[in-house]
């Protein structure tokens, strides 16, 4: 489905949920379509090349690099960002674990953590520590060292925190 | 929400939806991109640029070189030794064109085109090198040679003090460089309007520093300068000087009419830098039989880079931050500062204090061993008492340091474990103090460091203007919660408005741990007034009825309801001796660290299995906050220990400009980190309070390089603690425990 100069390929995805049909030059990134053309600036860019996890978001319900991630390969996909995570203006319980437990200061990793523990919780809804330890180790966060993000997910796999943050 | 409650931060909301809109989120229309070409020699002279293919690639705009931006500027009044595009490279990255276009793409691809003839010039890298007669010019607007700054100083008779110990230890020791790779690269973006002026969007912790440096350079009035600060995507020292990419934006922009964003690639900060600088330290410590500190004497050499950023600063720091919390009668500190061709080094989280730190705090592990005495007993005999002054003059109003140390005493179990874990396992202690801020301002001038402006309105609404620097850290859940103590709004009724020179009054910028002190005594003052205005007209007791109503009367009465309040720096307590100002705060922060260690001896890897960090911050306005501050020091700081290095090949290349290639620790590195906040209350602080989020990090290092010595019997010197180091350290075997 090359357009007529043979530069641009025609693209479907649904992302949180509404259909996107974009023109897309071969080359163009994951992240640069969220942030760019959709504007969903949640999905952050700490390196741009595969190393720190802050453009984290979910292809087809798997934690995935958005900034390693081709638009061309990725033809059809469902995309979750953290602009989707809220149902009905509910914070998502991880969210929620978020703000309670103090897990984001400048909130630059935490999209891409946040999408990081989601797809963990739903593979696997009892996480232990060790287990959330494993599962966020590719995503760097600089403020925190980790121990109230670790506390959060823990607290949300544990079903501690059920009320969720007004 | 009060003071010392746990309510959640108010800006976490935006956090965890994406919210936030850092800058490099922010799009105008009509936006240009800029690119800029960087020299890929560590010192070379730019002989000509040519950028006529650039300029024809169809979507440029503009090229600019050095002629464009000639003016030299810097951070330090006194050292202002760069320019925003050098006309001779200084680093392998050093910035000397910079290309604007529609694109990101086309910019990329232009700034390839801009052609620079270079005359190869040959380059130094190590400090000492550096300071021979010899060794080539890095920076010609160093005032002496390649030194940026040397200071000697002597407190007491030395000599006499280390002749009358009865232990003396003498260790050398050599403190990587290390970066701050906060996770939100640099961005600027900046905006012409020919009647209204420059605007200049950026990724700074010193709004006010870069609005000053934009007006000089770009020869602009200071009114038609402004400086939006967004919310940082952390700073640790990294962004807290005016760049070379701020004042480009600035002049593309003018130059264009359009709008201009550049943002930095994760490469490129490794390139402009500003991080912990190398350091090599000889220390010398004595003790008396009993345990009582004698003399030090400190000396050192520091890797500065190529420009000076606040080197002179740091050249007074690394001597004199470490004479508290234990008390000295002798102290000597002999400390240069070497320019090299390699990226400048700057402030890094405990700018300057955490290399002699590190060397202070091994060297009195060393002589608790020599003296056959606790570490944590050694430390406690040699405790300064508030209302005491170090040896280099500064008043210490109150300290919590004994509480500190019994704390992390009790947490990690130290008299069971200490010298007491099987081969291979071990504990470690260490201190430290830092400074609340400093009481003197960067360019001399008697005005306030930090003033704030409360506006109420008939709704309730209580909005709190601020020139502080939100970057994490916690600026607007600070402010909010003095507000809502004083005025008994709720937190929900609060409006925080920092970092923008248009809107917010002057604050110098988050850096030295200044904000909680500076700005929230200045938020405190204004509070209190308008507090005590409404009380006049609305009854004292106005509190027990919603605000809402007392502010109504208020206005009525008086007009339009606001007010202001600014904070400066007592001026009268610090040595008279030259640079006794330097280190001169309002009040110091505390900490003491306990480190448990596993060293795996076939390996050479050393695993950090806990740290207690009990740190006094006078009051916790904010106490998961305070917690989160502590938290983060730690595990940098352990980064730093273990892996982190900004190495060069000989040829001045980076090892590897890349977070991947530096090695920061993820989750699976970092272990639990117990948090243990130390209330004693500050006279000078808002409510009691003092810093947290930079003395934390300071007793990380030594710590943990105490803790392995306990566990495996070697003295690690120079950091970081990598496999190799600690192998080539086992062998022969060790001394320790089998
Ligand atoms: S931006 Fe994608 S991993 Fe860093
Ligand atoms: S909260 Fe700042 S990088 Fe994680």
């Amino acid at each position: 489905m090359r357009s007529s100069d043979g530069s641009l390929i025609e693209v479907h995805l649904t992302v949180n949920g509404d259909a996107v049909r974009r023109a897309v030059p071969p080359e163009r990134t994951l992240a640069e379509l969220l942030r760019e053309d959709l504007l969903l600036t949640g999905c952050k860019q700490g390196c741009d090349q595969g190393d720190c996890g802050a453009c984290t978001v979910l292809v087809d319900g798997r934690a995935q690099l958005a900034c390693l991630t081709l638009v061309v390969a990725i033809d059809g996909a469902t995309i979750e960002t953290v602009e989707g995570l809220q149902q009905r203006g509910r914070l998502h319980p991880l969210q929620a674990a978020f703000v309670a437990h103090g897990a984001a200061q400048c909130g630059f990793c935490t999209p891409g953590m946040l999408l990081s523990a989601v797809a963990l919780l739903r593979a696997s809804p009892r996480a232990s520590r060790d287990e959330i330890r494993a599962g966020l180790a590719g995503n760097l966060c600089r403020c925190t060292g980790y121990v109230k993000i670790i506390d959060a997910v823990e607290a949300v796999a544990r079903g501690d925190d059920e009320e969720p943050a007004p | 929400m009060t003071i010392g409650d746990r309510t959640p931060n108010p800006r976490a909301y935006d956090a965890v939806t994406g919210r936030t809109r850092f800058a490099d989120d922010l799009t105008f229309p009509g936006m240009l991109h800029a690119r800029l070409v960087r020299s890929p020699h560590a010192h070379a002279r730019v002989v000509a640029i040519d950028a006529a293919a650039a300029l024809a690639l169809p979507g440029v705009h503009a090229v600019i070189t050095a002629a464009d931006l000639p003016t030299p500027f810097g951070v330090i009044p006194w050292t202002q030794d760069e320019h925003a595009l050098a006309a001779k490279a200084r680093f392998v990255g050093d910035p000397v064109a910079c290309v604007a276009a529609v694109d990101e793409q086309t910019a990329i691809r232009a700034a390839a085109l801009v052609d620079v003839t270079w005359e190869v010039l040959p380059h130094v890298l190590e400090p000492a090198a550096a300071l021979a007669p010899e060794a080539p010019r890095v920076n010609e607007l160093a005032k002496h040679g390649n030194v940026t700054k040397s200071v000697q100083l002597a407190f007491g008779d030395l000599d006499a003090a280390l002749a009358g110990s009865d232990a003396v230890v003498a260790a050398s020791y050599d403190f990587a460089g290390s970066t701050h790779a906060a996770l939100e690269p640099h961005c600027a973006i900046g905006q012409w309007d020919p009647a209204g002026g420059l605007t200049v969007v950026s990724t700074t912790q010193v709004p006010h520093y870069l609005h000053r440096e934009l007006a000089r350079v770009l020869e602009l009035a200071e009114d038609r300068v402004r400086v939006i600060q967004p919310p940082l995507g952390g700073g640790f020292g990294g962004k807290s000087e005016p760049f070379g990419h701020e004042l480009c934006v600035g002049k593309l922009a003018m130059m264009t009419g359009r709008p201009v964003k550049l943002r930095l690639t994760r490469e490129e900060v490794f390139y402009t830098h500003r991080g912990r600088h190398p350091m090599h330290l000889d220390v010398r410590l004595g003790a008396t039989r009993d345990g009582r500190l004698t003399g030090c004497d400190l000396r050192v050499l520091i890797d500065g880079g190529a420009y000076a950023s606040f080197g002179l600063v740091t050249t007074y720091y690394a001597g004199q931050l470490v004479t508290a919390p234990l008390r000295l009668s002798a102290f000597r500190l002999d400390t240069t500062r070497a320019y090299t061709n390699k990226p400048p080094c700057g402030p890094k989280r405990g700018h300057g204090s955490v290399q002699p730190r590190f060397a202070f705090e091994v060297t009195v592990d060393r002589l608790a061993e020599a003296l056959d005495l606790d570490p944590i007993e050694l430390r406690r005999r040699n405790c300064l008492e508030a209302g005491e002054r170090t040896i280099n003059e500064f008043l210490v109003r109150s300290t919590g340091f004994r509480d500190c140390l019994d704390r992390v005493e009790r947490a990690s179990d130290w008299k069971r474990k200490h010298r007491q874990l099987p081969f291979g396992r071990g504990v470690g202690v260490a201190g430290s103090f830092y400074i609340s801020g400093t009481n003197y301002p960067i360019y001399p001038n008697e005005m306030p460091q930090s003033a704030v402006q409360l506006k109420v309105d008939r709704s309730g609404k209580v909005t709190v203007f601020s020139g502080a620097c939100e970057m994490g850290q916690g600026v607007e859940a600070m402010l909010t919660a003095i507000v809502c103590e004083e005025l008994g709004v709720a937190p929900g009724a609060v409006r925080v408005v920092t970092g923008d020179t248009d809107l917010t009054p002057v604050d110098l910028g988050g850096y030295s741990s200044r904000t909680t002190m500076m700005a929230g005594n200045a938020c405190l003052r204004a509070a209190r007034d308008l507090a005590a205005r409404v009380a006049e007209v609305a009854g004292a007791d106005w509190r027990t009825r919603p605000p809402v109503e007392a502010f109504r009367v208020a206005e009525a009465r008086l007009g339009a309801l606001g007010a202001v309040g600014s904070y400066d720096t007592p001026k009268d307590v610090h040595g008279a001796y030259r640079g006794g100002t330097i280190g001169a705060s309002p009040a110091y922060s505390f900490t003491a660290h306990v480190a448990e260690v596993t060293v795996d001896v076939e390996t050479g890897q050393v695993r950090v299995d806990r740290l207690w960090v009990a740190h006094d911050c006078g009051r916790a306005l904010r106490p998961q906050i305070v917690e989160g501050q502590i938290e983060g020091s730690a595990y940098m700081g352990l980064g730093e220990a273990l892996f982190e290095e900004q190495a060069f090949h000989p040829s001045g290349l980076h090892r590897g400009p890349s977070l991947l290639d530096y090695g920061l620790p993820t989750t699976l590195d970092t272990p639990d980190i117990v948090a243990m906040i130390v209330e004693g209350g500050d006279p000078e602080g808002p409510y009691g309070a003092k810093e947290a989020g930079e003395g934390p990090l300071h007793p990380s290092i030594p710590a943990i390089a105490n803790a392995i010595h306990d566990a495996v019997g070697i003295r690690l010197d120079a950091l970081p603690f990598s496999p190799a180091r600690v192998l080539a350290a086992l062998t022969p075997r060790p001394t320790g425990r089998s």
